[in-house]
């Protein structure tokens, strides 16, 4: 990496690049496309963001290591997100019980006062319940 | 093995090399920031332990010996808080694994020494700040700060808390970073990947979860802080957020954490088995894999720390699958030390005792790991002390245990001095018997239904329960005595030579203690780890 | 010839100058990897609440200027190439031309800065669109759209800070070249901040899109 000089004409080349890239996906949100609006301006900052570490960054020209480091930090991003929306995404599939008020998210808020007592036992005991398992006779 | 009238006074070591408060203070030595580490944590071990014994103390009495609720809420938070960031998460790799990661690569030292000694001001910074939040005040909502409770409804040192376990944060990951560049950059000729000891490939996988899993924590805590202190509504559910979202980011480094906990651990029990055995280790590759194999999965299972907070139960189902998982590669190294041990040349050392144990307990606290990780049994376990067992079985029996096995194997190294092997096997003796006593009951009154971080408990527990706080008592007993015979030996102990045990590896060709730049010249390596068992020792 | 440092610059650690050049630079990477953890946290929450209030979210986003916004990206991606420059000075050994482009770097990065706060931050406020401070917002929609301006300025918050750190270290570094501190065999310090400020512009590069792009403008 020390010895590679990298030319001024590929860092204006990729430099012209990014600020048409940047006006490609400014002009691109004033189309409609429905759905792809969003997937095409990710499609757009993943190629600028590529070129930056690519060229910039010196990725193209870098032991392998760095680009795997770097490809690492992305897939944990990725697992982060892709697990946890699994959760968010897959609430509703599961029937709501009769007698809950409703099913929106935005819940009503809780009022102050013991949190445990108020939410979270009758939530076990009603998932309990439903299970088939008695209340336990012994609760604090 | 002492070297005949070898004399510490006139050798110039990283002890001697300088003298002075600024010496210490302002070293970049690698071995010198571990002894301040080890003061440290020790430091934090005994604040951690006093809220047990109080904790333990309390519940003698099925209304409560001595505390308020509130106060109680304190106390375990402090224990879990002061525990788990201040003492097992640094313990081994910022100790022994500072220490020895340049020693076993064969390096001067670690990549970045200023960094090094900066993480170390970071974690003392960040750990006087929670110190004082917990001690002055306190704070009562667990060491997992759920939400909303810690956003809204407390109104105890939450915000300085969590500022200050932000802070040490970065030590850990400044820390990771430091080991991973300094084990692909720096290892000696010859030292191949595969001739690494097996230490240092769990001290590798364990600062890929630092640095993976940490900052994730720390984005974390800092949205509780903005939304304790601007009332913005990103948990709280009036505003459309969700208290459950907390619970992913907050579990994705807090599970991963647990594994910060016990890889090293298992590294140095790799470390020892085969040396006290005599025998090179069997399937090296399997236990070097696995090390990064637990790393890797363990990012994948936080969810079952959630089954019952209202995640979606199909979430449910594959984090428990994945939780199934990722005990097979711990179960590995399990099978491979004990094909290890198995027609070996085996002797009962101190280190070799916290080395079996740690098998033993670790194996135990795994295996109600799989019945936690089973939906339909963590639905009856859960905040029970079930749980509360379970992980105290893999951090004190396991991680605790390793720590202290390393320390009593590599002590000679780096003090230069011997400590009694015989009262050094008696507090092994004592910490094992005080351990199950203190932890074994608790899995049984979990069971029958006793919640945790409750204040009071129906009296027909408390048999289980005193018989639990007799064994606390046994224990701190246990944890004592090492405290007295190590510092003893610091100035009294029988001076060791460069290998007191006989054992394979890097570190042990060098003086004890090792001279400040560790080698004379950087080795060459020939041979594979673990080469016990050659023909010419 | 214009290195005018005395001591050497091989750390005692380091074999050779080349180790410690890419042990800098690997060690530059990891300390990436977890800033990408770090503002990978936030992005998993806008994720989660993107997809969970679309609505708000669009409303939201529809009250950022695109304008500012596009042209904050164009000062960004300059700095960037500014920054590009001043590491192929170093590695030339050409201090003035390091020391310009340092200089430019970091104009850059303020004008950035200064751009979103007094343009864009001061403007939200006015509104009373600022969470926790005076959100008045009363039309549809009011309680995801709060959720929204949260992320906006925790996550513009965050890097904003990041860039200000940045430019400090820039302006250590402006210092350290022009008292001719770097050469050719000694220019990592400038390389690794190099990464850091490129890595900080690819995080503009996804939140420009994020937040002021979502579901189109039309």
């Amino acid at each position: 990496m020390q010895d590679h000089l990298v030319p001024k004409s590929l860092y204006f080349l990729i430099f012209g690049s990014l600020m048409a890239l940047t006006a490609l996906t400014t002009g691109m949100a004033y189309v409609d496309m429905g759905q792809w609006n969003t997937i095409v301006a990710l499609i757009i900052a993943g190629c600028k963001a590529t070129l930056v570490a690519l060229f910039f960054m010196h990725l193209r020209w870098s032991p392998r290591l760095m680009r795997v480091v770097l490809l690492s930090a992305l897939l944990w991003l990725a697992i982060l997100i892709s697990l946890t929306t699994t959760d968010f995404f897959s609430r509703d599939w599961t029937p709501i019980p009769e007698g809950w008020e409703e099913s929106s998210l935005v819940r009503p808020p809780i009022p102050p006062g013991n949190l445990i007592s108020q939410v979270l036992k009758p939530s076990l005991h009603r998932y309990l319940s439903a299970l088939g398992v008695p209340p336990r006779a012994s609760s604090s | 093995m002492a070297t005949a009238g070898e004399n510490l006074d006139t050798r110039v070591h990283y002890l001697n090399a300088n003298y002075g408060i600024k010496s210490w203070l302002l070293t970049t030595d690698h071995k010198r920031i571990a002894i301040l580490y080890m003061a440290s944590i020790t430091f934090f071990f005994l604040v951690g332990g006093i809220a047990a014994v109080l904790i333990r103390i309390h519940l003698i009495e099925p209304n409560g010996a001595i505390f308020e609720p509130a106060t109680y809420n304190k106390l375990f938070s402090m224990h879990g808080i002061i525990m788990v960031f201040f003492f097992l998460i640094p313990s081994i790799p910022a100790v022994l694994g500072n220490f020895l990661v340049p020693m076993m690569v064969g390096a001067r030292d670690l990549a970045f020494p200023k960094l090094n000694l900066l993480s170390w001001y970071i974690f003392m910074t960040g750990g006087l700040l929670t110190l004082y939040s917990v001690v002055w005040g306190g704070v009562d909502t667990g060491w997992t700060f759920y939400t909303p409770l810690s956003t809204t409804y407390v109104n105890t040192n939450v915000l300085s808390a969590a500022f200050g376990v932000f802070i040490a944060g970065f030590s850990s990951i400044l820390t990771g970073l430091n080991f991973v560049v300094t084990i692909h950059k720096m290892r000696a000729p010859g030292m191949t990947w595969f001739r690494m000891p097996l230490f240092l490939w769990s001290i590798y996988a364990t600062s890929i979860i630092f640095i993976l899993g940490t900052p994730v924590l720390a984005i974390t805590l800092v949205l509780v802080a903005l939304e304790r202190i601007f009332h913005v509504g990103i948990f709280d559910p009036a505003v459309g957020g969700d208290p459950i979202l907390f619970q992913h980011l907050f579990w994705f480094y807090s599970h991963p954490a647990v594994y910060i906990m016990v890889l090293p651990a298992m590294g140095v029990v790799s470390e020892l088995i085969p040396c006290f055995a005599r025998k090179r280790i069997f399937g090296y590759s399997f236990v070097a894999f696995s090390s990064v194999a637990i790393a890797v999965v363990s990012f994948l299972v936080w969810g079952h720390h959630m089954f019952l907070s209202g995640q979606s139960v199909y979430a449910g189902i594959i984090f428990s699958a994945l939780s199934f998982a990722v005990a097979i590669p711990s179960a590995i190294k399990v099978f491979n030390w004990t094909a290890t041990l198995y027609k070996g040349s085996i002797s009962f050392q101190a280190p070799m005792l916290y080395a079996l144990g740690f098998i033993g307990l670790f194996t135990m606290g795994g295996l109600t790991g799989l019945f936690l990780a089973t939906l339909a049994v963590d639905t009856h376990v859960h905040d029970t002390y079930f749980v509360v067992a379970h992980f105290h079985y893999i951090m004190v029996g396991g991680a605790v245990m390793g720590y202290l096995g390393g320390i009593h194997f590599w002590w000679p190294k780096i003090t230069g001095r011997l400590y009694p092997d015989g009262w050094a096997r008696l507090a092994a003796a004592i910490i094992f018997i005080g351990f199950n006593l203190t932890f074994f009951p608790q899995y049984m009154v979990g069971y029958l239904g006793m919640p945790r971080r409750y204040a009071i408990y129906p009296p027909k527990f408390q048999v289980l329960n005193v018989m639990s706080s007799a064994g606390a008592s046994i224990l701190a007993v246990g944890y004592a005595i090492p405290l007295v015979y190590l510092i003893w030996s610091m100035r009294y102990g029988p001076v060791a030579g460069p290998n007191p045990w006989g054992a394979k590896g890097l570190e042990w060709e060098t003086p004890s203690p090792p001279p400040t730049e560790n080698f004379e010249e950087i080795p060459v390596v020939t041979e594979e780890a673990y080469a016990y068992g050659a023909k010419e020792v | 010839m214009a290195d005018s440092h005395a001591a050497s610059p091989l750390a005692h650690q380091f074999e050779d100058l080349e180790q410690q050049q890419e042990a800098a630079s690997l060690g530059m990477w990891v300390f990436l990897a977890t800033e990408v953890m770090f503002f990978g946290g936030l992005f998993a929450g806008y994720t989660i609440y993107r997809n969970l209030y679309p609505p708000g979210f669009e409303a939201g986003s529809h009250m950022l200027n695109v304008t500012i916004g596009a042209i904050n990206t164009a000062v960004l991606i300059c700095s960037s190439l500014t920054m590009a420059l001043a590491v192929r000075a170093a590695q030339m050994g050409k201090r003035n031309a390091l020391v310009t482009f340092l200089i430019l770097t970091t104009a850059l990065g303020l004008a950035f800065v200064l751009i979103k706060l007094t343009l864009e931050w001061r403007h939200d406020y006015l509104e009373g669109l600022a969470p926790g401070l005076n959100f008045t917002f009363a039309g549809p929609d009011a309680k995801s759209l709060e959720l929204f301006f949260c992320f906006y300025f925790i996550m513009t918050g965050v890097h904003a800070l990041h860039m200000m750190v940045g430019v400090g270290v820039l302006s250590v570094l402006l210092v350290q070249a022009w008292k001719g501190h770097f050469g050719p065999n000694h220019f990592n310090a400038v390389e690794t901040a190099g990464l850091y400020w490129h890595f900080v512009d690819i995080v503009w590069i996804f939140l420009f899109p994020l937040l002021y792009l979502i579901g189109g403008r039309y």
